[in-house]
Parts: structure tokens; sequence; C-alpha cells
């Protein structure tokens, strides 16, 4: 009986199910559909926005919201939204760089550690163990010390800071299904070693890899706000949400919350997005794995 | 010692030479001067309690583990050292094959059925696509698997459709020599009297020899014409199976043979037995 009240339970409730999007629930749902949001604003900010992110409108100097300016205006008059559209693209290309950068190097570290074992494992674990003991931030503040202000040397910097986290992990998983015997059924078949790392190892640890990656995007969006809040990274006037939050401190003692917060809602929104997307597939290997 | 054990350090001879085999671990010795040869189309069985070095000794042969002393031939090649080069790791392939004892973890969870046994074919033979067809259907037919199965991934199998899959691929590359690393022993008592048959009959029709891990004793005598039994790392016995098994000669071939569960069987008596041998 009990089986049949549930059944009816589930058919009353469609929507609910239809939520489900990669067997997760409704939270990863609303996450998917905040960052999909998010990359067709980055990439349609020129249609979306009102107004040119960089244009002084002096008589519109901290301005509240309003059907003008939806979400007010800065010091300079410059259209809050347009530039809150504008930000989401430096906002997604550093982090995207960084991630695909720390995923690859992690992904070679990590794999050649495992497979080769050993000595090479002892010297590559050591170097990870060492960029992992540098702040990140301060690796980039560095840099940028060197090369001046500008995204290329942060980004850089951060994606060699977070190798270590994505090179552990994959060393760690490598190293688990290097260990099952369908990889020493190859081995035994007379493959190469690099044809069953790309062939079956890669892609069965794929997954995992992937979680990790979405995580990372959400803290390397942080951290690289954080830089241009500092003035290391994106410089002004470049619509860009960590430049923003530095630039609306002003606003901010004259009554105006808007220029500082909405950025800061959105930096909020996406890494706590990108985290929950992580934690969702991460979940999800395990559900597979188990 | 039988002339099992008896084997001259020349090469040249047939089958699985294999030659004071010794591996450590941590500077434990696992196996220590393990000697013995399966003449072409025989079959072997080594048995031993878990931790006798049994597995190492099968992972030696097979190329997964490096020995630290003796030699592994076969047909007279040697095969002890690291494979070294392409030419080298698919000879080796063709001269050794492995089943694992768990079908659950020794096929790769993302390739079907047919396309894990059509890689070893493009690997190791040159056939166009419709001969590599057939020849997959082939060996699954040989293995009693139909299209179904051709086409499933291994999660849809069971665990003795999955060891009849991991024979299947074993063959397709044609070695001289299957070594049998406890195969039957993760299956049903049902499944396993299946897969004994079947492996019985591949042995008949295609000569390949067999070598068989076993800790069973029951599958040992049932498939195997010669045994070795090791203890801690060394041989302690060997010859013919019906004679080893029938009328051991060291006490520790007594007491496996003792501690298999039958009626008026005495665990107390075993466990007395063992540490006297202790």
């Amino acid at each position: 009986m009990t089986t049949a009240v549930d059944v009816t339970a589930l058919r009353r409730r469609p929507g609910l199910r239809r939520l489900r999007v990669f067997g997760q629930g409704p939270l990863f749902t609303a996450a998917v559909l905040l960052l999909a949001a998010l990359v067709a604003v980055a990439l349609f900010a020129p249609l979306l926005a009102p107004y040119d992110p960089d244009a002084l409108d002096l008589q519109a100097t901290l301005a509240g919201s309003s059907t003008d300016h939806l979400l007010g205006a800065d010091q300079s008059g410059r259209d809050v939204l347009s530039r809150l559209l504008y930000g989401a693209r430096s906002g997604l290309l550093g982090p995207l760089v960084v991630v695909a950068l720390s995923t690859l190097l992690g992904i070679l570290v990590g794999v050649v550690a495992a497979w080769r074992g050993g000595r090479v494992d002892a010297l590559l674990s050591r170097s990870m163990d060492l960029v992992f003991s540098f702040p990140g931030l301060l690796v980039a503040i560095m840099f940028v010390a060197v090369t001046g202000p500008g995204m290329t040397a942060p980004v850089i910097a951060m994606a060699v800071a977070y190798t270590p986290y994505v090179g552990r992990l994959v060393r760690s998983i490598a190293q688990q299904e290097k260990a099952r015997p369908y990889i020493e059924s190859y081995l035994v078949q007379g493959w190469s070693g690099w044809t069953i790392c790309v062939r079956h190892l890669l892609p069965n640890i794929a997954p995992t890899v992937l979680a990790q990656s979405a995580i990372n995007f959400g803290y390397a969006l942080m951290d690289l706000a954080a830089l241009s809040f500092l003035g290391f990274g994106v410089q002004p006037p470049t619509a860009d949400w960590g430049a923003m939050i530095n630039e609306g401190e002003g606003a901010l003692l004259q009554g105006a919350m808007l220029p500082a917060l909405a950025p800061s809602v959105c930096i909020m929104l996406a890494v706590v997005a990108f985290s929950i997307v992580g934690e969702g597939i991460a979940d999800r290997v395990a559900k597979r794995d188990r | 010692m039988t002339a099992v054990t008896a084997v001259p350090e020349t090469t040249g001879a047939s089958g699985l030479v294999v030659d004071g085999l010794r591996k450590e671990f941590g500077g434990r010795a696992a196996v220590e001067g393990v000697s013995f040869t399966l003449r072409p189309g025989g079959s072997l069985g080594i048995v031993g309690e878990s931790g006798c070095g049994k597995t190492t000794t099968a992972r030696m042969l097979v190329g997964l583990e490096t020995p630290d002393a003796g030699t592994v031939h076969l047909g007279g090649r040697d095969r002890s050292a690291r494979a070294r080069g392409r030419a080298e790791r698919l000879a080796r392939a063709r001269e050794i094959q492995m089943v694992f004892q768990d079908p659950y973890l020794s096929l790769d969870p993302r390739i079907s059925v047919s396309a894990c046994i059509e890689e070893v074919l493009r690997l190791h033979f040159p056939l166009d696509a419709p001969a590599r067809r057939r020849r997959v259907a082939e060996l699954l037919d040989q293995v009693g698997l139909g299209e179904r199965e051709a086409a499933a991934l291994p999660r849809r199998l069971s665990g003795g459709q999955r060891q009849r899959v991991a024979i299947a691929r074993a063959l397709a590359a044609r070695p001289q020599v299957l070594i049998l690393d406890e195969a039957v022993a993760a299956l049903d008592v049902s499944i396993q009297a299946q897969i004994l048959d079947l492996l019985a009959g591949i042995r008949r029709d295609e000569g390949i020899g067999f070598l068989f891990v076993s800790h069973d004793l029951a599958v040992v005598r049932h498939i195997t014409d010669e045994v070795v039994v090791l203890r801690a790392g060394a041989i302690v016995e060997s010859g013919p199976t019906t004679s080893v098994l029938t009328s051991p000669e060291h006490p520790y071939t007594r007491l496996l043979l003792d501690s298999v569960p039958r009626p008026g069987w005495d665990p107390a008596r075993i466990s007395a037995g063992r540490r006297a041998l202790a």
C-alpha cells in the first residue's frame, strides 16, 4: 500500500519532478539556471544594457532606483545595471581562464604523479605542497608588482595557485583508479601507459575533476574580484564587479548603497551557485560509484 | 621433488618455465624461490591460503610485478624484466593473458562489451571492421553470450556474465597461456560450475595452457592436471593434482585438505593442527 501512496504523491507533483536536472534537486536546478543566465548576460551585455556602461551623466550622480536607472547610478552618474551586466564579462572570463589552466595543469601533474609513482610522484607532490603553502592572492599581487596592474599576470598567478587543488585530487583518485583491475587488464593487453591514461583513466575520473573545477570557479571569481577591489586587477573605468565595489565605497559613505551592494550580491550569488553545482556533481559521482 | 619442479636453466624449452622467482615487499619476501613448468596446453593449479604469495606469483608471470630475482620464460622467450617498447608489450600480451578475481572491477564501466573486445582485436590484429565484428561475435559466442549482451555496458550484466566477458576479452589476444586468478571465487556456486565447464571446453578446443590460482581445492581438483602448493611464499609440495590431493606428503597440504568443511569436520582440530605446524 505504501508504494501506491508514494506513486500518487509523485504524480500529483509533476512540477517538482520536472525540476530535477542531472538527478539533483531544485536547488541544483536553480543554480544551473542562474549560471546559464550569467553566461547569457556576459555574452549579450551590449544588447541587454540600457546605457553605455562608461557613459558619464553628472546629473544622475548617486541617483537612487528609478525607471530611468533601475539600480541607480554611481558617483560619476554611470548606470549601475549596465555596469553590472558588462561586469559579468570580466567576472566570468578571468575565472574561466584560471580554471581551464589549473584544471589542465592539475590533471597533467596529478595523473603523471599517480601513474609513475616513486620519485616522480614524490617530486611532483612536494612541488604541489610548495605552491599550496603560498597564499594565491599574495602571489598574484607579487606578479602585479613586477608586471604592473592588469588581468594577465593575476590570472596566470591564480592558475598556478589553483593547480594543487586539482592536482592533489587527481593524484589521489587516479591512484585509486589505477589499482583497479580494469586498468591492469589494459596493461596485460599490451597498451601503453599513455593510451590507458588518456582513453580510460581520465574519462573515468573526469566527473570528479569537473566537480572540483566548478567549486574552484567560484573561488577564483571571488579572488579575482578581490584583486580588482584592491586595485591590482581590472583597471577603471572598465566595468568589473570587484572594481565597482571599490568605486562604490565612497558612495556608501554618502548613503548610496546600490553601487557597492549590487556587485557584492552578484559575486555572492555566482560563488554560491558554482559551489552548489560543484557539490551536486560530486554527489552524483558518489552515488554512481556506490 | 617431482618432475614438475626440475627445470633446466637452458631456454628453448616449450611451455611456461618459471625458475627461482623471488619478490620482496618492504624487506619481507612475499615469494621465495618459486619454480615450476606449465607444459603447452597443460593446466596447473597454484594453491595456498590468502597471503601465501600465489597472486604475487601470478602478477609476476603476467608482468604486473617485476621479480626481484628469478626468470619467467614462455616458449623459450624471456619475459622476466619490464617490457621495453610496443612490439615487446604486444608479443608478451599474446603469450599470457589474465582473468581477474572481481568481475565487477575488471571491466571499464564506460565501455560496452563488444567495444572492450574490439579494442583488443584492433591492438593486436590487422583485421578490417567487418572481420573484427565477426570475430567479436565469435568470441562472445564461445563464452555463451549473445548480441544483447554485446551491446550492453558492464553494469547491466550479472557477475557470471561479466566474468564471461573477461574470459572472451582475454581470449581475444589468442594467448598461449591464460592465468585465472581466483577467477570463480567471487561467483555463486552454481555460476562457478558453469564457468568451470566453459573453461574446460575452451582448453579442449583451443589448446591454451591454464594457470589456475585458487584457494579452492575442489575447483583445482576439477580443472587442473598438476598442482603447486605454496606456503609463506615458497613451494612445499607439487605434482599431479590427483596424487597431491589424495595422498599429500607435506603436513601443510594435509591441513589444507582437512580444512575443507565436510561431514564430521572439526574446526578445533584443524586450528590445533595449524598451531602444531607453525
